[in-house]
């Protein structure tokens, strides 16, 4: 099979079938729904294609495929996949139908939103894929497009806004990156992400940006770090997304929270952590006061929202914050981190697919509430639904579990081993993050007592139905994944330990 | 190669042509126009594909004496950066005619006057004389007055005087600043050559004074800041395809003439006033990015825009290494096609159905519903001029950041504020010209009037703008590979350090 440049299929496939959309501007709405289900699977087809001959033990990339591109700037088409990409990968397959089946209801012109969608899932693919700066930033920043014009067009009352603030903070960050990538460029001629890992590696990287004086190596540095922490978001960059991911239309925010925010810690594992270790390392302690600001202010402000999906929202700062503070503190640590930060860093791959189901889940169990309240996501709105819905009351119940850290469930299986690790590491900070575990415990329950409990009330007094066959669909895959990584985690770690145990043997300064 | 001086004849019989037809009737003249048009882009393309790089750089076309007594030649001479900015000079003239196809007033005058400016701007860009060069310079002002003054729009007398003024005066310095240095230096003739050859006599005092001077005029018509106010106000007041045509070549002219006459002539007085060169470049970026954020009106938002973007080329210029003037030559041309996409959109599609400027009307209108072509072309070219990669403005403005990062970093971070600027400014009339949410119409109100559709020649003119920006976007090569052997050649050693880029 590998032959076929399967990882440009991979990417274009999506885009292929939003160009479809794109030509065919009479089509019907259940039609254009369609098409963009089965282009939007076709990441998982090829994904299982690519797992079948995929050799988790092999070291460096796979399915490499890099043709010239611009010669004038050294720059490659450059496609290649390791375990961490594979992961991501399948996160996308998963929650891009997902995303599009939860849309299904959707009416205001449902060809136009598939067809953002599909250019949206292409893009981030090509994010997790791409090995050379031009290619890989082109896809980051083509990736705001659709997310700007779906949450925008579809999005709630002060979509406008939210989007316009989503867009400029990301690009404000991607500006300083660009910045960044063109004084490494300037000192080493190349933006090829494994050659620059390579000088990473053995400190040359460090010691050619020293030529450019003063304090502008930092400032490379700072500029890339920015970019990333941005997207992720870290705290205190996180003010862009409450009122984005709340305003999005539910898929889109499925998405968003699910993929999008991966691109950010994707970001610090692939391209700032390889390239600048002894700096990450010499500024891991302050680090990692911020990523435990996004764990534990994310679980408190997530407490104090009576919006839900403001709630959610918030609570997606604490989870993915988890995988920064995991990142960080085998970082903050010198000398190889042995066994503690092993499991740090598979937790926090983990962390990053696991929230991508249970935070995509979560979205559209409030998506759903929205549908059936004629808009309404107070947590005061709703009272006693589970009596009423009690498909919907037990899968979303699961959600919250698996999102707050069950045993048996997925989401406990990645925080366990970044506490683990931390707890080696540095372990104060696995102390201070329990706070976040506290805060995120209390929220999810009242979210479910107040919503699901008690007498029927609010936008439930006057009935409220169970899910529809389509609502089934979208949910009931992400319930039963929960449950199968929950149980069987090393089906994922499988795909990438070897590549875990290299980083720490070779990352680590 | 040879036929590259027909496209400045061409497009004068194409000027005359215009105005004999424009008597008998108005759509013969444009379709002469057109014709006319074509073939001047059609003979720079096919120069461009077949060009051959020389080691010397410019190759001369012709060469005959005009004013021996001075030394004054008809001398005509083409490198790989010439031939990238006629490349745009043609295509911004095909697209401009095909968005001025519905200008009925006096048509065939209009198509005369476009024609004769594109010309001028031929010869410029072919001119290997400098006093050859200023006089095409000259001629090329002349029909922008008259362009701007009897089809254009708001304040348009104003406009178009200031516009006149700005340009004169600034060509004015270069020409005192060419004289001098022709007087003191002994040169044998006006030739770019003979002058760099006579330069390097000059005191140091003598290359500061002649520089500032020559480059000083020349950044006038760039649109340098603090100089550029003639930019926004000219834009603005000149009819959809005059204003194509100004932001997208004149304002290249300018830069053309920095990088032709004033870097290879007084690479000394480059070397003293660059600094302040490269901080009054990003200061534009960012300043002019700034007030086109608040601007109310659609069209000054643009014209803003053009100033913003060309700073890019003049902190490219100031950087003064292969590869940023690489990335300034490609930046001109980048915007060129960009500019004059946006302002297809502002003043053809948008103006001339809805007759109005103002982003609180348009607001309320939520044209993409009505008009979605337009708002793709918007938004594609509002990505495009938000530096998004996949589009020329990408690759050029970051070769720029990585050359000018290796004179004055400063300056180059600050540039990338201008980038984040950019992208805010360009979102918010995105947001506001097409996706304003319109409100609910007082009850009793006339129903709104519908649009005309988009009609076929500002299709055929979008997607050819489109179309460059994207190709050159995904391979800026083609243009690169023009370029970077032209600022090898011995005339740039001097200025450009001939290095190793």
């Amino acid at each position: 099979m590998s032959n076929y440049p399967l990882l440009s299929l991979i990417v274009l496939t999506p885009w292929a079938g939003g160009l479809l959309l794109a030509l065919l501007p009479k089509i019907g709405a259940g039609a254009s729904r369609t098409i963009a289900l089965v282009f939007s699977l076709s990441t998982l087809g090829l994904a299982a294609l690519v797992l079948a001959s995929f050799d988790a033990a092999a070291p460096g990339y796979q399915f490499v495929e890099r043709r010239d591109w611009i010669a004038s700037l050294n720059v490659h088409y450059y496609l290649g996949l390791d375990g961490l990409s594979l992961l991501l990968v399948l996160l996308t397959g998963i929650i891009a139908p997902v995303g599009l089946l939860a849309s299904w209801r959707q009416t205001r012109d449902p060809r136009f939103f598939s067809l953002l969608f599909l250019v949206l899932q292409g893009s981030a693919l090509g994010v997790f894929l791409a090995l050379d700066f031009v290619p890989w930033f082109l896809f980051w920043e083509l990736s705001l497009v659709p997310a700007y014009f779906l949450i925008k067009l579809w999005g709630g009352a002060g979509a406008s806004r939210a989007a316009y603030q989503f867009v400029i903070y990301t690009i404000g960050g991607s500006a300083f990156m660009l910045l960044g990538f063109a004084g490494i460029f300037l000192t080493t001629g190349t933006l090829d992400f494994p050659t620059l890992a390579r000088l990473g590696a053995d400190g040359s990287l460090a010691l050619r940006l020293s030529d450019l004086g003063g304090f502008w190596p930092t400032a490379v540095f700072l500029g890339v770090f920015i970019g990333l922490a941005v997207k992720v978001p870290l705290f205190p960059f996180h003010t862009w997304l409450p009122s984005a991911y709340a305003e999005a239309p539910t898929g889109a925010s499925m998405f968003l929270t699910g993929v999008m925010s991966k691109m950010g810690v994707y970001g610090f594992i692939r391209i700032l952590w390889p390239l600048f270790p002894a700096k990450l390392h010499a500024l891991a302690p302050g680090l990692i006061w911020l990523a435990l600001g996004g764990v534990v202010l994310g679980a408190f402000a997530a407490m104090r929202q009576t919006d839900l999906k403001r709630m959610v929202a918030y609570s997606s700062i604490n989870h993915v914050s988890y995988c920064l503070l995991a990142l960080f503190a085998v970082a903050s640590v010198p000398g190889p981190g042995g066994q503690a930060a092993a499991s740090a860093l598979s937790g926090s791959l983990l962390q990053m697919f696991n929230h991508g189901l249970s935070a995509a889940a979560l979205f559209f169990c409030v998506g759903v509430l929205e549908a059936r309240s004629g808009g309404l996501r107070g947590i005061g709105d709703f009272g006693g639904v589970r009596s009423l819905a009690p498909l919907f009351a037990g899968l979303c119940g699961i959600s919250m579990f698996s999102s707050l850290g069950l045993p048996g469930l997925n989401g406990f299986v990645g925080e366990f081993l970044i506490f683990r690790g931390v707890w080696g590491l540095v372990p104060w900070a696995a102390a201070l993050s329990c706070l976040g575990l506290f805060a995120t415990a209390y929220f999810l329950l009242t979210f479910w007592q107040k919503v699901f409990h008690g007498p029927k009330a609010g936008a439930a007094a006057n009935g409220f139905g169970d899910l529809t066959g389509v609502e089934l669909l979208t949910l009931v895959p992400l319930v039963v994944l929960m449950f199968a990584f929950g149980v069987l985690p090393q089906i994922l770690t499988g795909l990438f330990n070897p590549l875990v145990t290299t980083w720490v043997n070779h990352l680590t300064p | 190669m040879n036929a590259l001086p027909c496209t400045i004849y061409v497009s004068f019989a194409g000027a005359a042509a215009a105005l004999a037809l424009g008597r008998r009737s108005p759509t013969a003249a444009r379709v002469g126009a057109l014709v006319s048009a074509l073939l001047a882009w059609g003979i720079t393309l096919v120069a461009a594909f077949r060009f051959v790089p020389r080691p010397e750089g410019l190759q001369t076309l012709v060469d005959t004496p005009w004013i021996p007594q001075m030394g004054i030649h008809y001398h005509l001479a083409a490198d790989g950066i010439s031939l990238t900015l006629m490349v745009l000079t043609g295509l911004a003239a095909v697209a401009g005619i095909l968005f001025s196809w519905n200008v009925v007033e006096r048509t065939g005058e209009f198509f005369a006057f476009y024609l004769a400016l594109i010309g001028g701007v031929f010869g410029v860009f072919l001119s290997a004389d400098a006093f050859l060069f200023f006089v095409f310079y000259e001629i090329a002002i002349v029909p922008k007055y008259f362009l701007i003054s009897i089809w254009g729009s708001t304040n348009r007398e104003y406009g178009a005087m200031k516009l006149v003024l700005y340009s004169f005066a600034g060509s004015a310095l270069v020409l005192a600043g060419l004289l001098w240095a022709y007087a003191a230096g002994g040169a044998q003739s006006f030739a770019i050559s003979d002058l760099a050859m006579a330069a390097t006599r000059f005191t140091h005092a003598e290359q500061v004074g002649m520089f500032g001077l020559v480059f000083l005029g020349f950044g006038v018509l760039a649109g340098m800041f603090p100089f550029h106010t003639w930019a926004p106000t000219g834009h603005v007041a000149a009819p959809t395809a005059a204003s194509m045509l100004l932001a997208g070549v004149v304002m290249k002219l300018g830069a053309y003439g920095c990088l032709r006459i004033a870097l290879p002539l007084f690479p000394t007085g480059l070397l003293f006033w660059q600094p302040m060169i490269a901080w009054l470049a990003v200061i534009g970026i960012v300043y002019a990015g700034l007030i086109a954020l608040v601007q109310e009106d659609f069209k000054f938002v643009i014209g803003y825009s053009s100033v913003s973007h060309m700073g890019f080329v003049i902190l490219g210029l100031a950087a003064a290494n292969v590869r940023a003037v690489s990335g300034a030559v490609l930046q001109m041309f980048s915007h060129g096609v960009i500019a004059g996409l946006l302002f297809a959109v502002v003043g053809r599609m948008v103006y001339d159905r809805t007759h109005t400027r103002k982003l609180a009307d348009l607001r309320q209108m939520s044209l993409y519903k009505q008009i979605p072509f337009a708002a793709t072309v918007f938004v594609l070219a509002g990505l495009a001029s938000m530096g998004m990669p996949g589009f020329s403005g990408f690759p050029a403005e970051l070769t720029i950041l990585i050359g000018a990062w290796q004179t004055s970093p400063w300056c180059t971070a600050v540039a990338a504020v201008g980038v984040l600027v950019a992208a805010a400014f360009t979102l918010r009339v995105i947001q506001a010209s097409f996706f304003g949410t319109a409100k609910q119409p007082p009850a009793g109100a006339a129903p709104p009037v519908a649009l005309p559709p988009i009609t076929l020649p500002e299709k055929c003119g979008a997607l050819l703008l489109i179309g460059a920006t994207i190709l050159i976007g995904l391979k800026p090569d083609l243009l690169l590979d023009l370029i970077r052997p032209a600022l090898q050649a011995p005339l740039f050693q001097a200025a450009l350090g001939g290095g190793a880029p």
